[in-house]
């Protein structure tokens, strides 16, 4: 299995800790000097950069959260002046006030570096045609994978959120043999096929990376049959860098952390302990190689877990599982934490295939009610009222025998659900009360 | 090779170099470029122990060497081009070749050495023609070479060079830089490189460090230091 970067990808990890306390000594200076935030954080609690002497001192400083970014829009946590600044990416701002990203051109080269990485993971080569139908723009998904794909100097088609039957022409003329998108648009990809009746065996793809949200294994199983292509998955995030901070090789168990500029911790949500190997909670990242945008313990919001057992592809990072959900996204039912990504599984065992689904949290009395709203393909929608029932009847049983709790569901017409890319599955009345 | 960890070093009570960290991995040309008084000549006087209050840790070949006596270091194969040569000027190009096998002069060292003065003369040819001349009778660049050479007269493994170009014309600059990389490619040599002149020392190396106030305020690739503002301002004359 071919890797990007052997020197790093593969270094051992005693001259990896050696590198990561090199850059953050000098990422701590740099903020230090630089970002009146850290700067004012730094003095506020007696913090001397210049007394880091091993990787653990990072613990000393508080997270910093995305509210602090919103606060400081536009510019304020900007390390350099604008003149250094080349690009400028953004998130969002389906939350709240979006984030302003800066990188200057070693950011970008490092940044095309990290996607290179992902992309060779996934197997591609130079020889590879590779549609990137992430979103160009603001949203750093398509300019991310674009630099590290001609990096490798593979054919790029830059064919961002043309409309979907489009993309399916270029997939098929173009004879794309790789795919970079968001498991939704995959998704789509199946419905249109249906529809258009189009098979794999008249297109060229062999490969396809997801990003930008979550899936799951049963999604990916779904897809890699149907698609008759391999699905791996990989992890960024705008204020970081975007995509390229972690991703599966072609063994595809977990994700692995370009560590020589990321520091990974995992953190318990609520009281922000750090938690030990293994064990499941919110990722919180460090850049150490940034310059116009670094971060200190950044948390990510992303729910997932750290794997320090090396990998059989050589690659000596640590690894982080698949996300899981959202820390927003998590729901507490009496008491009791849930995840999306865990009625996903549920739903798409039972209706057989990844639906598009809402689920409605509300409180009556002092119990916590949940409504899920799944749409079923017209097929099924259009079938016996008993198989309605019986699919109803199925989820209320598994999601009682796997979650211990029993919900209410409600299945709808397709494409009644209207859903943006990124945006929660949850809709949390109890927080509007 | 040379891994510094969160290394301090102080003149008396002030603390002069804080907190460094940087490595030199085996076969590599490092370098550290920063202004006058940054802490440069410092570093390398703690690498090989001539300074006395030293916090931190520096391990050559995984061994550590805070608090190793120089003649030590220098055994351990370490060997520094000092700043401004530092030549024994009353002293022939020959003799002052021979003080630089001192901390391991031994009899069986005394049957190699004729050959290493040999494999000297072959490296630096005018060195040879001048093997008796007084060192302080020679130019600039010719002494340049014999510090260099006194050097490698103990065989190191790991060589520093202070500033080697200071004071010299480009075209001798050159020369000796370009016998340095003959060096390396053919004895597998380390070198870490402290220079005021950043584009020369960047030319040649692989990695470098930048240092300011005592401080490592950056570091990278070759590509990566010479891409960076702050470092083409400061010491590339870019804008």
């Amino acid at each position: 299995m071919p890797i990007w970067n052997e020197k790093f990808e593969t270094m051992p990890h005693e001259e990896l800790e050696q590198e990561q306390l090199e850059r953050l000594q000098q990422t701590l200076g740099r903020v230090n000097r630089r970002v009146s935030h850290y700067h004012e954080l730094f003095n506020k609690i007696g913090f001397d950069p210049l007394e880091v002497t091993s990787l653990e001192d990072l613990r000393k400083i508080p997270f910093t959260t995305k509210e602090t970014l919103r606060i400081a829009y536009p510019y304020d946590m900007f390390a350099v002046p604008l003149r250094e600044v080349v690009r400028m990416q953004s998130t969002s701002g389906t939350t709240g006030q979006p984030i302003i990203v800066g990188y200057t051109h070693n950011d970008i080269d490092h940044w095309s570096e990290l996607t290179a990485r992902v992309l060779t993971a996934a197997g591609v080569t130079k020889d590879d045609i590779i549609q990137i139908s992430f979103p160009y723009g603001l949203f750093t998904g398509g300019l991310g994978f674009h630099y590290g794909a001609e990096l490798i100097g593979a054919s790029v088609i830059p064919s961002s959120d043309t409309d979907i039957e489009n993309q399916v022409a270029i997939m098929r003329d173009y004879r794309t043999t790789v795919l970079c998108c968001a498991p939704t648009f995959a998704a789509m990809l199946l419905e249109i096929f249906d529809e258009k009746s189009v098979t794999p065996a008249e297109l060229s793809l062999s490969r396809a990376l997801f990003g930008a949200e979550s899936w799951n294994e049963s999604f990916r199983i779904e897809i890699e049959e149907k698609l008759q292509l391999s699905v791996t998955d990989n992890y960024g995030l705008t204020e970081v860098m975007g995509p390229g901070v972690s991703y599966e090789c072609e063994e595809k168990k977990s994700l692995h952390i370009s560590e020589d500029h990321f520091i990974p911790e995992i953190i318990d949500p609520d009281s922000g302990e750090i938690l030990p190997e293994g064990e499941k909670g919110e990722l919180v990242l460090t850049t150490i190689t940034k310059e116009g945008y670094p971060l200190i313990r950044y948390r990510t919001g992303d729910i997932t877990s750290l794997i320090a057992e090396p990998c059989v592809c050589g690659r000596g990072f640590i690894r982080m599982s698949r996300v899981l959900g959202r820390v927003d996204d998590m729901i507490i039912l009496n008491g009791q934490n849930m995840f999306p990504t865990q009625f996903e599984q549920i739903l798409t065992y039972v209706v057989g295939k990844i639906p598009s689904y809402q689920l409605l949290v509300d409180r009556k009395g002092n119990i916590d009610q949940l409504e899920i709203q799944i749409e079923v393909p017209q097929d099924i929608f259009n079938d016996e009222v008993k198989t309605l029932n019986r699919i109803e009847r199925d989820i209320v049983r598994d999601v009682k025998e796997k979650l211990d709790f029993v919900p209410k569901v409600t299945l709808v017409e397709p494409r009644s659900i209207v859903r943006k890319m990124k945006q929660s599955r949850v809709i949390d009345l109890r927080k509007t009360e | 090779m040379l891994k510094i960890r969160s290394l301090k070093s102080y003149y008396e009570s002030i603390c002069v170099l804080k907190a460094i960290s940087l490595h030199v991995g085996r076969g590599e040309i490092v370098t550290l470029i920063g202004a006058n008084g940054s802490g440069k000549s410092t570093l390398l006087k703690t690498i090989t122990g001539l300074m006395d209050r030293v916090e931190g840790s520096i391990l050559f070949e995984d061994r550590e060497i805070v608090g190793t006596a120089s003649s030590d270091i220098v055994k351990q194969g370490i060997a520094l081009v000092p700043e401004g040569r530092q030549l024994f000027s009353p002293m022939s190009v020959m003799d002052n070749l021979i003080l630089g096998t001192y901390p391991s002069y031994s009899i069986k060292e005394r049957k190699n050495l004729q050959q290493k003065v040999e494999w000297i003369y072959e490296l630096f040819p005018i060195l040879g023609e001048r093997k008796k001349q007084l060192a302080g009778t020679l130019s600039g660049g010719e002494q340049q070479m014999l510090s260099i050479a006194r050097a490698l007269m103990s065989s190191p493994r790991l060589l520093l060079l202070d500033e080697p170009s200071m004071g010299l014309a480009p075209k001798i600059v050159e020369n000796i830089f370009e016998t340095l990389m003959e060096l390396k490619e053919k004895s597998d040599l380390t070198i870490f490189l402290v220079e005021q002149n950043a584009k020369l020392a960047l030319d040649v190396s692989e990695r470098g460090y930048v240092i300011e106030t005592g401080q490592i305020i950056l570091s990278g690739d070759r590509d990566e230091l010479m891409n960076n503002k702050e470092v083409l301002r400061a010491y590339l004359g870019g804008e």
